[in-house]
């Protein structure tokens, strides 16, 4: 099966700078990736090259097995910059029209309105650009990159600039692109957003990927939290150990209130794979 | 192939509602009466002036405001111009207006193409008005139409698609701002070499002539310009003929088919610079 990105020791040097040095990556089919890193880790650039804005040094990549920046590849994928703008003077619909147009999709009306529904402009379809809010207009990229039902998408910061109302419309957004078996790339500082919704994540430090996996495979387990009438504290073990704990606590005469069995968070993850790193 | 009337049809639109447009329109019409007034006056008190013998002074008088008038319509012509597309490429990148079309299945070299079309679409027709009034102003008021109508309003129109497609080879490279300096000054030489030629001619130096030449090879909007000028003139002869050769808005030194081809061949290589630098930029 073609993976819907596939990138292969990727490299990309601005003079003596690297900002991608030597990055594997894949993204299956209906799959959904979170992108994770510090200021200038390459997350963006890794992004850019998937979508043929930037030719990388060395190495390719390709989607769904066509070279990344060809006209096959850009068929095949939707994209939404980390800073974009769109000219003021559209509305929203003349906009998805545009790129309907652009990305040869025969959606017509139906697709634009359905589109719009999707990211909640449903009653700002005949508003300006120039007319929305920053939020509105991210919500409006949305849109615009799913123009076409590309299999792939490719997200960089999708809701830097929502409210926690606009948030929650992108990750329902994102189930549903995974319902759908849309292949999902999302580039994000969000850890939270990146945990509730992504299959997978993987984690660049200076243009390196250094950690990957489920968010379940990155938490690690931190011990037991047992409260009882003695207090509450906190024992090694994992899941398994619980009813052996419980059952000496209480053959030891102890009434046992609660049991939490505690992991580490995907941020505590990240901290300890970028150590700190900000930028 | 199928996107360059989207693309065209969306430099148009951005063309149409960017202020520079109004700017220009209105630039155009108090251009357009002073026109109209200069020659109600210079036609009117025409009568009073004693002429040399040998010389025809309406016609001396008609071609030398209707020069200054070509020179007002190819300056306003890339004024328009240059503010369509001078932030073409590296401009547009970093608002942040050319990543999402780009990403779209459209080459790189068919994006660029359009976007000069669409600079061509709304100036060409822009500097064919305005000579054509300016024309019909000379013509109504003073009784004086130039030799040749349509090649002199193509040679303008034509220059200014090639001062288009350098804005958009410099917009590759350079910010907006600094591209607009640069076209600007890049006209700018190219007025004062034809200048200077104009000035060899009359004093007949070989090496301001050469070095005219040279320049408007360099730079072939200017040679068109000064072909068109050549051509409102094409069949005056006599002192007057040799006059208006002298004169800032008279002859030319350079003209022909040759400067024609080489404008167009200019344009062509221009093109395939722009689009082969574009191809490689990373946005």
């Amino acid at each position: 099966m073609t993976a819907a990105l596939s990138a292969r020791g990727l490299e990309k040097r601005y003079g003596s700078t690297v900002a991608l040095g030597g990055v594997d990556l894949e993204v299956g089919e209906g799959e959904l990736v979170g992108l994770l890193g510090p200021n200038g880790a390459g997350k963006s650039t890794l992004v850019k090259i998937a979508c043929g804005l930037v030719r990388p040094t060395r190495g390719e990549a390709q989607i769904c097995g066509a070279r990344a920046g060809s006209r096959d590849a850009k068929r095949r994928l939707g994209y939404l910059a980390e800073l974009f703008r769109f000219p003021g003077w559209y509305s929203a619909d003349e906009l998805l029209v545009l790129h309907q147009r652009l990305a040869g999709s025969a959606g017509g009306v139906t697709e634009r309105a359905e589109l719009l529904e999707l990211v909640g402009l449903s009653a700002a379809s005949d508003r300006r650009v120039e007319q929305m809010s920053k939020g509105m207009q991210q919500r409006l990229g949305l849109a615009q990159a799913l123009v076409g039902s590309p299999p792939l998408l490719l997200l960089d910061e999708p809701t830097s600039a929502l409210d926690p109302v606009g948030r929650r419309t992108v990750r329902l957004l994102l189930e549903e692109l995974r319902r759908r078996g849309t292949s999902v790339l999302l580039n994000s500082h969000l850890l939270s957003e990146i945990e509730l919704v992504c299959d997978r994540v993987v984690i660049l430090l200076r243009g390196t990927v250094v950690t990957e996996g489920s968010p379940a495979e990155l938490s690690r387990p931190r011990g037991i939290e047992i409260e009882t009438d003695d207090g509450t504290t906190v024992h090694d073990g994992r899941r398994e150990d619980v009813p052996r704990l419980v059952a000496e606590l209480v053959a030891a005469g102890r009434q046992v209130y609660g049991v939490r069995v505690l992991t580490s968070t995907l941020e505590d993850t990240y901290l300890e794979a970028v150590g700190g790193e900000t930028s | 192939m199928s996107a360059i009337p989207i693309i065209v049809g969306y430099g148009l639109r951005e063309a149409l509602r960017r202020k520079v447009f109004a700017v220009v329109l209105l630039l155009t019409a108090g251009f357009l009466f002073l026109y109209w007034l200069a020659n109600h006056y210079l036609f009117r008190d025409l009568r009073h002036i004693g002429a040399p013998n040998g010389i025809d002074a309406r016609g001396f008088a008609g071609a030398t405001m209707f020069g200054l008038a070509m020179f007002a319509t190819l300056f306003l012509g890339v004024v328009l111009a240059v503010f369509l597309t001078l932030g073409a490429v590296r401009g547009d990148a970093e608002r942040g207006l050319l990543q999402p079309l780009v990403v779209r299945p459209v080459d790189r070299p068919t994006l660029l193409f359009a976007r000069w079309l669409g600079a061509v679409a709304v100036c060409t027709p822009y500097v064919a008005a305005v000579y054509a009034a300016a024309m019909v102003i000379t013509g109504v008021t003073g009784r004086w139409w130039p030799d040749h109508l349509v090649v002199p309003a193509l040679e303008l129109a034509a220059g200014v698609a090639l001062l288009a497609a350098l804005s958009l080879l410099g917009s590759v490279f350079l910010t907006a701002t600094a591209n607009g300096i640069a076209i600007f000054m890049v006209f700018g030489a190219g007025l004062v070499a034809g200048l200077l030629g104009t000035i060899g001619h009359g004093l007949n130096s070989q090496t301001l002539k050469h070095a005219a030449v040279v320049a408007a090879y360099i730079v072939p909007f200017e040679a068109l310009y000064q072909d068109a000028l050549h051509e409102i003139t094409a069949s005056t002869t006599g002192l007057t003929g040799f006059l208006l050769e002298l004169g800032p808005f008279g002859g030319a030194f350079i003209h022909g088919s040759g400067v024609r081809l080489w404008a167009l061949a200019y344009v062509v290589a221009v093109g395939a610079v722009a689009a082969l630098a574009f191809s490689r930029r990373d946005l």
